[in-house]
């Protein structure tokens, strides 16, 4: 069977000489940390072939050989019962690395020896990275390297990633064994007596049909594993009366799994009890004594909070006046264009002024909160705090058929929803990302609050913090409805049951972390920055032709069209027109009242009763977010469900525009 | 008695998982394989679960936990 991910191998693969690397490894091992440390900036982020999962690929040098890494994803198996286990193993077994390194946690060795007793099994040679050699340390356990080496039959490097301690070592070590000068003879495990017999028929009965490359004895433990690619490979492959009988094997033995990971766990044992020196019974390491206040379910909400105020603190005391300084440049950049341009004819000056110099300062502006968020997530992340806000607020999240992983890019959307929606990569669930990303843009934003703050004290006077209040409370309720709702009714599917791990405490690598600002901000540059240029300057376009009056404007004569859904909320064309502008910047709405209405502070409150007022706040705190976060929902789901959630939006905030009006005139208001 | 009605502190064996063969190699690849053992650090009765499961820490749904049969460990 081709796979597509044969291709996939960076074109340096193809030059003479180059040493392929495969970093393999469980979540949280610090397999980023490694291949961050060797590859620096020589690393390109992009997206295994036809996946989602994001694809990172390197190179780096040591004495003059030049090595190509690839970061496979973090699993914590090789059954290919999810994306990324499959591409892990599909990538070891067609695109054969040279090497393999198996990055494991020295403070978790049993658990993350696993995947080891896995990649054992699969052809390239295997090199054990014994990473994070001081956090096990630190909790009191000690590892005698030779000795795990001796038992294992792999070279094995004791390595501290974080601390750059080790890494010449390990590639040094993957230079000798790709040159035959150190060998690599794996002692692998086997399978419990249980079913041992019965593994020996399902080979026997497949032996002449598993197609190359598969190797028979992996295929048949695969079968017996419940392994969907394999059924469905040798179904294919067998002729029908044999895989009825290889069928019938499997259904019977159904629990051989526990036999297979039974052998798995007594092989780890072996290793662990030659190699690791545990610490006493009572001994609380330092995670444990860190957990008992941080998942504790007073004081670990009470540190929540303070960590989450830190964080919009940082947000608002760095990242607003940048912000608002940036967006001050690039206004004043705009001008200068539009002195310089003075010859060109008018139209094109303002295009280019406010056109393309906005939208493109309107991505510049984005970037000061972006990069706080991104860095806030990978420290939230790279200390492994994470997980424990994910516990902590799980039962929460649970209701909307979520768990605790969506909150954090939920919060995120109070600040921006573009970092809320980018955020939604730590989810391992599609299902959960996507429902995530249906609701994020329902958290109200700081430019809808901007909106919000400056309109409802127009239309309600002393009662506008009442009012603000309870829409961003109705907001909420609204996205937490709607999460129950899609939850229940249209996303239900399988139910992902909540099961996460809560890493070992470590400090963060800051290299790791600036390399994920970096790379992801990059990543939105290229891809959502220029479809919200694009955009902005055909938004701009429809507002300025074909008089260069606004009120003249195409976009005037939308607002006009849309006329008759406004009557239905009490909304004059003005607002639906403001409604408009509000998909290039929900800041915009205030701009673009203001050329309609002049004086808005007279204006406004006799065009609109106090119903449709409420309504419009309605409308616009629900309405179509901005055409970045547009643009990123695009990036992250693809169209299908951008159009989905465009239209879920639409129909939200216009169905509770309706409702708003029609109940508050009906009551008198 | 399920895992789900295990109390803090508590060392308890797994005898039986009750799931489908996906759900029981997820748990295993974790390390909660039958005849393993795990302590509760965690549980007050509502929320998820908080394990030690080999040196490692795992956070459980409960539904997951009333679905994981277990006895206690001495």
């Amino acid at each position: 069977m081709a796979s597509p991910l044969v291709n996939s191998s960076p074109p340096e693969q193809t030059a003479a000489k180059t040493t392929v690397i495969a970093l393999a490894g469980q979540p949280n091992v610090g397999k980023s940390t490694i291949f961050n440390m060797l590859t620096g900036l020589n690393q390109h982020v992009g997206n295994w072939p036809g996946k989602t999962v994001a694809q990172k690929t390197g190179t780096c040098t040591h004495d003059g050989q030049k090595f190509t890494l690839v970061d496979l994803p973090g699993t914590y198996s090789l059954t290919a019962n999810s994306e990324e286990e499959r591409i892990a193993r599909d990538y070891i077994i067609h695109g054969r690395p040279d090497i393999v390194v198996a990055v494991v946690d020295a403070a978790i060795l049993e658990r993350s020896l696993y995947l080891v007793a896995e990649l054992l099994l699969l052809p390239s040679p295997v090199v054990l990275a014994l990473n994070m050699m001081d956090v096990a340390e630190q909790e009191g356990i000690k590892i005698e390297p030779q000795v795990l080496e001796a038992a294992l039959g792999i070279p094995v490097v004791p390595l501290c990633a974080a601390r750059g301690t080790g890494i010449q070592e390990l590639i040094a070590t993957v230079e000798s064994l790709s040159a035959g000068e150190i060998s690599c003879q794996p002692q692998r495990p086997t399978i419990l007596p249980g079913h041992q017999a019965i593994l020996e028929k399902i080979r026997a009965l497949i032996e002449d049909s598993v197609p190359v490359p598969y190797q028979p004895a992996w295929v048949a433990l695969k079968l017996l594993e419940g392994d969907d690619e394999m059924c469905t490979l040798m179904q294919d492959a067998l002729p029908e009366a044999i895989w009825k009988q290889v069928h019938d094997l499997l259904y019977q033995h159904e629990d051989a799994i526990l036999d297979i990971a039974g052998a798995r766990y007594q092989w780890i044992g072996r290793m662990i009890r030659a190699a690791v020196v545990r610490p006493k019974v009572g001994q609380l390491g330092m995670t444990a004594r860190l957990d008992s206040v941080l998942t504790h379910p007073v004081w670990g909400t009470v540190a929540l909070l303070a960590v989450l105020g830190a964080v919009f603190w940082l947000t608002y005391t760095l990242g607003t006046p940048l912000q608002e300084w940036l967006g001050d440049l690039v206004a004043l950049l705009a001008e200068s264009t539009r002195g310089a341009l003075a010859g060109m004819p008018t139209w094109f000056a303002n295009l280019c002024a406010d056109g393309i110099i906005g939208g493109a300062g309107m991505v510049v502006t984005f970037l000061p909160i972006l990069i706080i968020f991104f860095a806030v997530l990978a420290i939230l992340e790279d200390t492994g705090y994470m997980a424990r806000i994910a516990y902590l607020t799980d039962r929460v999240m649970h209701t909307m058929g979520l768990h605790g992983k969506s909150f954090i890019p939920l919060l995120l959307g109070f600040g921006c929803n573009v970092p809320s929606i980018l955020g939604t990569r730590i989810i391992e669930t599609q299902r959960a990302r996507l429902l995530t990303v249906l609701l994020a843009p329902l958290v109200p934003c700081t430019a809808r609050m901007a909106v919000i703050i400056v309109l409802t004290p127009l239309f309600f006077g002393d009662m506008a913090g009442l009012v603000a209040w309870g829409l961003v409370a109705a907001a909420l309720a609204i996205l937490a409805l709607l999460g129950i709702l899609l939850h229940r009714v249209i996303l239900k599917g399988e139910q992902v049951a909540f099961i996460m791990e809560l890493p070992l405490y470590h400090l963060p690598n800051l290299r790791s972390i600036g390399l994920y600002v970096w790379h992801n901000t990059l990543a939105f540059l290229q891809k959502a920055g220029t479809i919200i240029l694009g955009v902005s300057a055909i938004i701009w376009l429809l507002s300025y032709f074909p008089t260069g009056v606004v009120t003249e404007s195409y976009l005037t004569l939308f607002g006009h069209w849309l006329e008759p859904v406004g009557r239905w909320m009490g909304l004059p064309w003005q607002m639906m027109t403001a409604l408009l502008t509000s998909f290039i910047a929900k800041e915009n709405t205030i701009a673009t009242l203001s050329i309609l209405y002049g004086d808005l502070e007279t204006a406004l409150p006799a065009a609109l009763t106090p119903s449709a007022a409420l309504a419009f706040l309605v409308v616009q705190l629900l309405f179509i977010p901005c055409v970045a976060t547009v643009a990123t929902i695009k990036q992250e789901v693809g169209n299908r469900w951008t159009l989905v959630s465009l239209l879920l939006l639409l129909g939200l905030s216009l169905g509770a525009g309706v409702l708003v009006y029609q109940v508050g005139t009906l009551l008198g208001a | 008695m399920t895992l789900a009605m295990a109390s803090p502190g508590e060392e308890v064996r797994l005898t039986a998982i009750h799931g489908g063969q996906r759900m029981r190699k997820r748990l295993a690849d974790l390390g909660l394989n039958i005849g393993m053992t795990v302590c509760v650090l965690q549980h007050n009765g509502h929320g998820p679960l908080l394990l030690a499961v080999k040196d490692s820490r795992l956070a459980l749904g409960r539904g997951m936990a009333h679905k994981i049969r277990v006895e206690l460990a001495n």
